[in-house]
């Protein structure tokens, strides 16, 4: 193309500066404060005193990987079925399954914890005495209700997008309706999986609000020691610490985990 | 779908340029905002039949003073959800605000590192309204009274279900740790009010600077982990009315909300001591209106907006004009008909510093001092932070979290195997 | 399988909305606790009309959530399309890596990186001139977390445009931006469209951001709601939530049955 325009040339521009302003020039910061220590002077201690915290971050990454998986295997049949209905009922459905993401996750989250807990709805309908609240159980729990919607948006926007005229042949040959789920469809679906386990994941891994309010705030998750760090301004640089190993290894897992994607995939979150 | 999800957003648009509009408003004098900061829910907002005390002020200001000043004033009122937070926002310079209301301890620290203003007492004319008491020797933390105007206060107890729990195990901190009542116990979720449940219970003071005495205290709290349903601070309300949870230390005050809701719910001060604290109006150096800002507090001293908080929060009320008010005793014996015994209880506030198992006084009350770090205590605040941060990370991983991963892993790793083994499958077969 | 697929979809559906169910019914609570009913009554959706601070917060919200929705679907778009059409390599693979942080990143880390860039330029860089952290902070973060699912969901649209169709445009003598307006972006608007739901949703439930880089002068809802600590959360808040639940439900059953009306028109002109 001859004509390079002015105009296409500079589209990015505005982009490109405010990532650098406000993606890049932040995380300086973030590294900067976990190499120094409080009165500025370059110090190692921060990431030496991480070892005090490798059963958090155990804890952390089991229950969100945990919270993920049952989120996949909730939520794809969800998405799935929502495909399979009648093409003028999916929005509905679909939208029904979003509306919860429109209330806050904090009012959710609380009005959680009246069902659950020890004297709370469930308890008091059955006459039980179940122990909820304060497991990790329940933690996990509460990743999965608060995130799911993040799960079923892109793996339905991956399902409804197939070719039907794919899986009409795959029957054609002679696939059963779960041949055709297991040998077509789940592999068509791995981008919608992919970017759904990247919504839910994150999320689980570095939330704080979960683990206070449905874990009790008798253990701590990696979230719940950046936020106390960050409370007060004498353990900023341990905070800053913690997040960096923290966003390393996610970028890390994401980095393996989109080897599994496809590249030409479309990763629309919504239809 | 998107045209769906679309048109939603539109009707939103619509209704927000309508609430947009009915803040319009036209005076005859500039307008300055005044910047208020205090804890969340810690005022009397316009609920029940309460006045908005900030609105009221607004009229009262424009009303009376506007024409002194040459401007016309609007509240921007926010919250914080600790001390630390507030400290934080006004240190790092991102906000800055007129009227704080911080709790003791952060007005004594304040005022060592110079952030509050001394307050202009000839514009807080209805200081008198404060109690003798609440002017002299009542605030150690600002024993000259120079820099803050006391709003509420209050001590800490604990609350226990009468119905669980058997009256011969009260009396004492030691409820706290009571294996009887393991998993239906509740304790405070932050270092320094956790922390002295158990300096009081050791008989220690919670100001020392003994760093054994300290350890001594995380000990106990490590001890009492187990037993321990949830780290709580709002949450205790729900637990506490619903009957999850049995036993809780919390704020007098507090307790008559909770009473409000379940009155198996009772009330007592522990025998060891306990902890006084207040909350108390100052001006921080960064306002930009501060003479405004005393106006403001000498308005909250005020008969109408004092009562109003007084009967909204709760708490117990250091202003004459309101205790005195017969309206406000009877609303609180209507909560509560020991209402103000329980808020206005007789108790000794013991020197701070000495340990209260060596002081000999009835219904000892102490108030905390700010931790800091100085040579002298040996980095007191890291060391109480540390001891903290070990009892909150402190957790089990049970077997099943262990065996859950190992399958998700494994079942990771097969699939990743099974696509492999299959794609080179196939591609010999192509080949071929 | 048809009726075990609805029964599935009505336990999830369940799962979703029993909180949202706990929150209406207790935003009736005759009493003052979000546990126990003690009742029925209105009082608390007559409280919650007589108090402004709710209305307020959830218009800040509200605002924040369309502004930085907005601004963020016109620097994605823009960016989208320069990327596409961008030739050296590393940098479209540089710029790629950057915009995906804020997705990757957990919530607190990129909160927590921005309040310390913010700090830093109001204390060091501005000196004396106070920037304080409020809309505009708070704009700036909601913008940089919103930018990649912008990108995500228009660039999957652009590698379907098909590439002669701009150049066409050019040949036919339409100037560049004259062509993006007329011929390019009626054909990614659908990825438009949905980017900026996706930014408005992620934006309005986002509280982890906001705690961090929120002021004086601007208190979103879930902030607000966050900073209930010395004193319970109310049932007005529950009111309000319930309030803006039914509106979204209404309005989407209403929306649902107007195109359903359509289609059977449609169909009808058809026989």
């Amino acid at each position: 193309m001859k004509i390079k325009s002015f105009f296409s040339r500079c589209a990015a521009a505005p982009h490109i500066v405010w990532s650098v302003l406000f993606i890049v020039a932040p995380l300086l910061f973030v590294l900067y404060y976990a190499l120094t220590d409080a009165n500025g002077a370059f110090t190692l201690d921060n990431l030496f005193a991480l070892s005090d915290y490798g059963e958090t971050f155990f804890l952390s990454i089991s229950l969100s990987l945990i919270a993920t998986v049952i989120c996949i295997l909730v939520g794809y049949p969800m998405a799935y079925f929502i495909s399979r209905a009648k093409p003028s009922r999916q929005p509905l459905l679909l939208m029904a399954a979003l509306v919860p993401m429109w209330i806050n996750l904090l009012i959710r989250t609380f009005s959680m914890m009246a069902i659950l807990d020890d004297g709370g709805l469930i308890n008091t309908l059955l006459g039980t005495n179940f122990h909820i609240v304060g497991t990790k159980g329940a933690v996990i729990f509460g990743m999965v209700y608060d995130f799911l919607p993040y799960m079923i948006l892109p793996i339905y926007t991956v399902i409804s997008k197939m070719d039907k005229r794919v899986l009409e042949a795959a029957s054609d040959l002679g696939c059963n309706h779960f041949e055709v789920l297991t040998r077509v469809v789940l592999p068509l679906s791995r981008s919608g999986i992919i970017s759904g386990v990247t919504m839910v994941f994150v999320p689980s891994i570095s939330t704080f609000y979960i683990s206070q309010k449905l874990g009790g705030g008798t253990f701590e998750l990696i979230g719940d020691t950046i936020e106390r760090q960050f409370a007060n301004p004498l353990t900023y640089n341990v905070g800053a610490a913690i997040s960096l190993v923290m966003m390393v290894l996610i970028l890390i897992s994401m980095a393996i985990m989109n080897k599994f994607a496809d590249p030409d995939a479309e990763g629309g979150m919504l239809p | 779908m998107r045209k769906r999800i679309l048109s939603l957003l539109l009707v939103l648009m619509l209704l927000l340029s309508v609430f947009s509009l009915s803040s319009c408003n036209e005076g005859r004098l500039p307008k300055k905002v005044l910047h208020v900061y205090n804890w969340g829910q810690y005022i009397s907002d316009g609920s029940g039949d309460l006045p908005d005390v900030n609105t009221l002020f607004e009229a009262y200001f424009n009303e009376h003073l506007a024409e002194k000043y040459g401007f016309e004033i609007e509240v921007n009122y926010s919250t914080y959800p600790s001390n630390e937070d507030m400290y934080n926002k006004l240190v790092s310079g991102s906000a800055s605000f007129d009227v704080v209301i911080p709790s003791d301890y952060m007005i004594e620290k304040m005022i060592e590192e110079n952030l509050l203003l001394e307050l202009d007492f000839s514009k807080i004319t209805n200081y008198g309204n404060v109690a003798e008491e609440f002017r002299t020797g009542f605030a150690t933390y600002d024993p000259e009274g120079k820099y803050s105007v006391p709003y509420t206060y209050g001590t800490v107890g604990i609350i226990y279900n009468a119905d669980y729990v058997d009256e011969e195990d009260i009396g004492s901190w030691d409820l706290l740790w009571n294996e009887k009542y393991s998993g239906k116990i509740l304790q405070f979720n932050n270092s320094r009010d956790a922390l002295a449940t158990a300096l009081y219970r050791l008989g220690y003071s919670v100001n020392t600077a003994d760093h054994a005495k300290w350890a001594e205290a995380a000990a106990l709290l490590k001890e009492q982990k187990p037993l321990v349903q949830a780290y709580v601070m709002d949450e205790i309300f729900n637990k506490m009315i619903s009957a999850s949870a049995w036993i809780a230390p919390y704020y007098a005050g507090d307790y008559l909300t909770m009473y409000d809701s379940n009155d198996s719910l009772c009330f007592y001060i522990p025998e060891e001591g306990t902890n006084i604290f207040a909350d108390a109006m100052c001006v921080p150096t960064c306002a930009r209106l501060p003479e405004v800002a005393m106006e403001y507090i000498n308005f909250m001293l005020s008969e109408e907006p004092a009562l109003a908080n007084a009967e909204y929060i709760g708490y117990s009320c250091p202003n004459t004009v309101v205790t005195e008010n017969q309206e406000y005793k009877d609303y609180m014996s209507y909560w509560h008909e020991e209402a103000l015994d329980i808020l206005y209880s007789e108790g000794a506030i013991v020197d701070d510093y000495t340990d209260l198992k060596d002081i000999d006084a009835e219904s000892k009350r102490s108030f905390y001092h700010a931790i800091t770090n100085t040579e002298e205590n040996g980095n007191l605040l890291d060391y109480t932070n540390a001891l903290w941060s070990d009892i909150k990370i402190e957790s089990s991983i049970e077997p099943w979290i262990i065996v859950a991963d190992v399958v998700i892993l494994g079942a990771l790793f097969g699939a990743w195997l099974f696509f492999f083994i299959r794609k080179k499958k196939r591609e010999s077969s192509y080949t071929e | 399988m048809k009726i075990a697929s609805k029964v599935y979809m009505g336990l999830v559906y369940l799962l979703l909305y029993a909180p949202i169910l706990v929150i209406a019914v207790f935003s009736f609570n005759q009493g003052d606790s979000t546990s126990v009913m003690d009742g029925f009554s209105f009082r608390w959706y007559a409280e919650l009309f007589r108090k402004p601070d709710l209305f307020e917060a959830l218009k800040n919200s509200l605002l924040l959530a369309l502004s930085s929705a907005l601004l963020a679907t016109v620097i994605g778009t823009l960016a989208a399309v320069g990327l596409a059409r961008m030739r050296k390599k590393w940098l479209k693979s540089s710029v790629n890596a950057v915009t995906n942080i804020p997705m990757m990143n957990p919530e607190i880390v990129t909160g927590i990186s921005m309040m310390l860039l913010f700090v830093f330029i109001s204390n060091r860089v501005l000196g004396n001139i106070e920037v304080n952290l409020g809309f505009f902070t708070l704009l700036i973060a909601h913008v940089t977390f919103n930018l990649p699912y912008v990108i995500l969901s228009v660039s999957p649209k652009l590698r379907q445009l098909d590439k002669f169709l701009p150049e066409a445009a050019q040949d036919l003598g339409c100037p560049p931006l004259k062509s993006f307006f007329l011929v390019e972006l009626p054909n990614i608007m659908s990825g438009v469209v949905s980017g900026f739901i996706m930014a408005f949703t992620l934006s309005l439930d986002d509280f982890v951001i906001s705690l961090f880089n929120g002021g004086d002068n601007f208190t979103t809802l879930p902030v607000l709601i966050y900073n209930y600590t010395k004193k319970p959360v109310k049932p007005d808040i529950y009111a309000l939530f319930t309030i803006i639940v039914i509106t979204i439900l209404l309005l989407l059953v209403l929306s649902n049955l107007a195109s359903s009306r359509d289609e059977k028109k449609k169909a009808r002109a058809k026989k």
